[in-house]
Parts: C-alpha cells; sequence; structure tokens
C-alpha cells in the first residue's frame, strides 16, 4: 500500500481491542492493512472502486446488529470493530461455501489451482466439504479470443475484470448480464469474446481475476499464475506520473 | 473376520479403503506412504479395498477409507455397506468430499444420453447398451456425504501422502488410546486443500 502524505491520521478507530489512527475518508479494509490485520477479501482490488459484492470482508460493528463490509465502510471517530470471531468465521465460511456450490469449481483441473484466491479462502476457513446441494450450472465457456479465454462456470462475479477494464484500461469490455443465480460476464453486446473490437487485448482482466475462470489460452492444470498486484502498480506509477518525459518538461 | 487378523484381534485395529467412482488416484497415494506402510502394518490390519483380496465388506472395521464419489448403483451398494460396518468413514479425496470431476456430468443431465454416446453410439463396431458387469449409472453422481454420513473429510486431488498419513496417523493413535476423533485441524505446510 502506498504511503499516504498529508496530515496525520487522526480519526481514532478500535479494531479487535486495538485504537488505532485512521486518515480521514480511508475504508476500515484500508486501515486495517495499513496496521496489519488481516480482513478476507474476495471482490475488492486495491487501485479499483469498491464494489462490496462478495461480503467476505465483514465485520462486527459495536452498536449495529448488521455486519457491514470493511471495504466500504468509512471509517469515522470512535468506531468499534471487530473483525475476528466465531460468528464471522462461520459466515465467511458460508459465502466460500455457495461460491463452490454455484458453479463448478473443480480445483482438480483447474488452471489456476495453486493461484486461486477462492482455494486459498477455502483453506483460511477450514472448508473441508460442501455442506449445500452443487448447482452444477451447465455455464458455456468462451474460447475465442485468440489469447485469452473464459471458464464462467469458474466465475464467482467479482466484477475485477468489468471493473479493471473499464477504470484502468478504459476499454470497457466486460459488463454483469441478468440477475441472481442467472447473473453471468458477458463480453462487448453480449458477443463472443474474440469478436468485440473494442478488446485491446491487454490482459488486465486475465491478471486480476481471482480464479481460474480467466486465463492466458495454452495452460494446463495449475498453470496459470495471476497478478492482481498489477492494478495497485499502474495506479501508483499513474499518479507519479512514472512515463511522464521529465527531461522535456525541465 | 479371522484369517486376516492373525494377531491379537481383540487390540489390532481394523482399517479398510474402498474405491467408488473414482481414478484410484487416492490409493496410488495412500501407497505413496511407502515405508509409513509399515508402520501402518505395525497399527493396524487392512482388512478390505482394491488392496487386499477379500470380495465382501467385512464387519466390525474401525476406519475405512472411502475413494470416490457415489456415480452408480454398485457404489451406492458399498458406500452403505462401509457405512454399517465402519466406526468411522474417511470421506477420501476429492471426488468423495465435492463430487469432482466424476460429477461432471451431472450439468449434462440424463445419464443415458451418455451411455448411448460411449456404448452404442462411439464404437465402431457392436454398439449396445450395457447389460451386464457395467452397473448402471445413478441419475446424479453425489458427494459421498449425500449419501452416508461421514466423520472426517480429507480433501485433495489426490491427498498427499504426507496428509493422508497425518490424518491417519493421529486417528488410528487416537483410537488406540480409547479417545474418538482428534482434533483434525491442522495448519502448515499440509493444510487442508482442494485439488
Amino acid at each position: 500500500m502506498r504511503p499516504r502524505t498529508g496530515p496525520r491520521p487522526n480519526v481514532p478507530v478500535t479494531i479487535d481491542g486495538v485504537e488505532h489512527q485512521a486518515y480521514e475518508g480511508e475504508t476500515l479494509l484500508e486501515l486495517a492493512r495499513r496496521v496489519g490485520v488481516r480482513i478476507p477479501t474476495l471482490c475488492h482490488l486495491e487501485g479499483l472502486s469498491v464494489y462490496g459484492g462478495c461480503r467476505l470482508c465483514v465485520v462486527e460493528v459495536a452498536g449495529d446488529r448488521r455486519l457491514s463490509p470493511a471495504c466500504a465502510l468509512e471509517v469515522t471517530a470512535e468506531l468499534e470493530v471487530t473483525t475476528q470471531s466465531w460468528d464471522l468465521h462461520e459466515h465467511r465460511r458460508r459465502i466460500v461455501e455457495l461460491l463452490f456450490a454455484e458453479g463448478d469449481h473443480v480445483c482438480a483441473f483447474c488452471v489456476s489451482s495453486g493461484s486461486c484466491e477462492l482455494q486459498d479462502l477455502a483453506t483460511e476457513h477450514d472448508v473441508d466439504h460442501i455442506h449445500y446441494d452443487f448447482a452444477h450450472p451447465d455455464q458455456a465457456v468462451d474460447a475465442s479470443h485468440p489469447k485469452y479465454s473464459l471458464d464462467r462456470n469458474r466465475c464467482v462475479l467479482c466484477t475485477r475484470c468489468v471493473r479493471v477494464c473499464d477504470e484502468v484500461e478504459g476499454a470497457h469490455v466486460w459488463d454483469m448480464a441478468m440477475r441472481g443465480s442467472q447473473g453471468r460476464i458477458v463480453a462487448g453486446m453480449d458477443q463472443p469474446w474474440g469478436e468485440v473490437a473494442d478488446c485491446t487485448w491487454c490482459g488486465k482482466c486475465v491478471l486480476v481475476c481471482p480464479t481460474g475462470a480467466l486465463s492466458f489460452k495454452g495452460r494446463a492444470t495449475s498453470e496459470m499464475v495471476h497478478d492482481p498486484d498489477v492494478v495497485a502498480f499502474l495506479a501508483a506509477a499513474r499518479e507519479d506520473g512514472e512515463w511522464l518525459d521529465r527531461k522535456a518538461d525541465a | 473376520m479371522s484369517a486376516e487378523t492373525a494377531v491379537d484381534e481383540t487390540t489390532r485395529l481394523r482399517v479398510a479403503t474402498a474405491w467408488l467412482g473414482g481414478c484410484s488416484g487416492c490409493h496410488m497415494s495412500f501407497l505413496d506412504l511407502d515405508e509409513k506402510l509399515l508402520d501402518l502394518a505395525a497399527m493396524a490390519d487392512l482388512v478390505y479395498g482394491p488392496l487386499t483380496d477379500t470380495k465382501e465388506f467385512p464387519p466390525n472395521v474401525d476406519v475405512t477409507l472411502v475413494e470416490g464419489a457415489v456415480t452408480n448403483e454398485d457404489n451406492l451398494e458399498l458406500a452403505r455397506a462401509v457405512r454399517s460396518n465402519s466406526r468411522y468413514v474417511v470421506s477420501f479425496g476429492d471426488c468423495a468430499v465435492s463430487g469432482n470431476i466424476t460429477s461432471l456430468r451431472n450439468s449434462m443431465g440424463d445419464p443415458t444420453e451418455l451411455v448411448r454416446r460411449v456404448y452404442v453410439d462411439h464404437p465402431d463396431i457392436n454398439g449396445h447398451f450395457p447389460s451386464e458387469v457395467v452397473p448402471a449409472l445413478l441419475p446424479h453422481s453425489e458427494p459421498l456425504h449425500e449419501v452416508i454420513p461421514i466423520d472426517v473429510y480429507l480433501p485433495g486431488c489426490p491427498p498427499s501422502a504426507e496428509r493422508i498419513w497425518t490424518l491417519l496417523s493421529r486417528l488410528l493413535e487416537s483410537l488406540a488410546a480409547g479417545e474418538g476423533i482428534p482434533d483434525l485441524t491442522w495448519r502448515g505446510p499440509e493444510d487442508l486443500r482442494f485439488g
């Protein structure tokens, strides 16, 4: 995470009984990461807009019966939260199990096995089997792009690809279509990805995908390694003007 | 149940393995226990499984590792026999735990079409529906816990020999000491993990 400049943090926030000073406008997740408190996330990615869709980062807020997503919770003075409890662990474990039950995430032959955030979350939350019935949806694989492929059976609808394409690459190839269990990622106007002229082939969507839904073609089981940190790197480099010709300015 | 337990059968633990709808990779990984198999032999008798020549699932088994999803009628029958005759049943590997590759057929619907394609349409000669030896497929391929109650889950495709030994040695030591299932949540290089 980038070091901040400007005024010192002065918003007192208590996380798991320990008081920290937060910056004004900071989210609880940003604060937690800055001070080294682990809160699990899936849809969130530093450098992209906040989506708050996966609910894995939920925390207990003192005085509020509802759980709040840390990624979208802006700090306020005297905020008091709990990030680890039996209830939260159970809640997060169920989310992970439901994600597994909803798709066909068969780790055994997944390109991303070993480099998959969903697989890691299952391990972190002691998911040793799925309590729910598997939906076994018959989702289409889109291999029409010359370089990349999309396996919707492995998609968790985190919308990282949608956001990175729109917000960082500026191409807006990806969108969400339909709702609920019918929800799916579509390219262009629900076209085969390879036919979408707006796609610049930059591959950022593939790099940020947390699972094996988006991958480089030609990768076999466990051979796909994602690089979601590329977004934070790009955002920082843009802010610092790293690509500007400084000599010309001088 | 005396033939295979020549040693003092009142104290020897009885371990079995079963192979349902899986590729036998979990059993291969079991064999990868290598020299640990000697330790296992010192602790327990292996009374049933693809590695023994016993036809019927024996009674009074302490621990049974069950590999594979429940995908056909034979699997279902054996799974039920395992449950009736075992104190503890371990769902052994991703197919048993989650259905895994064996259950990919579920999204294709009616298995009759699948069988037609493989046995009737595909062969160059004499294509016909199998009527003997090959057991009929169930409408859906299910994880083991959908069919029988499970005591311990051991995911992995396959679970590594180290992971199998971590579970099996702790479980057998606990049973030998007259205790039940030990605390099996563990962290470290052999984290429980799918795939």
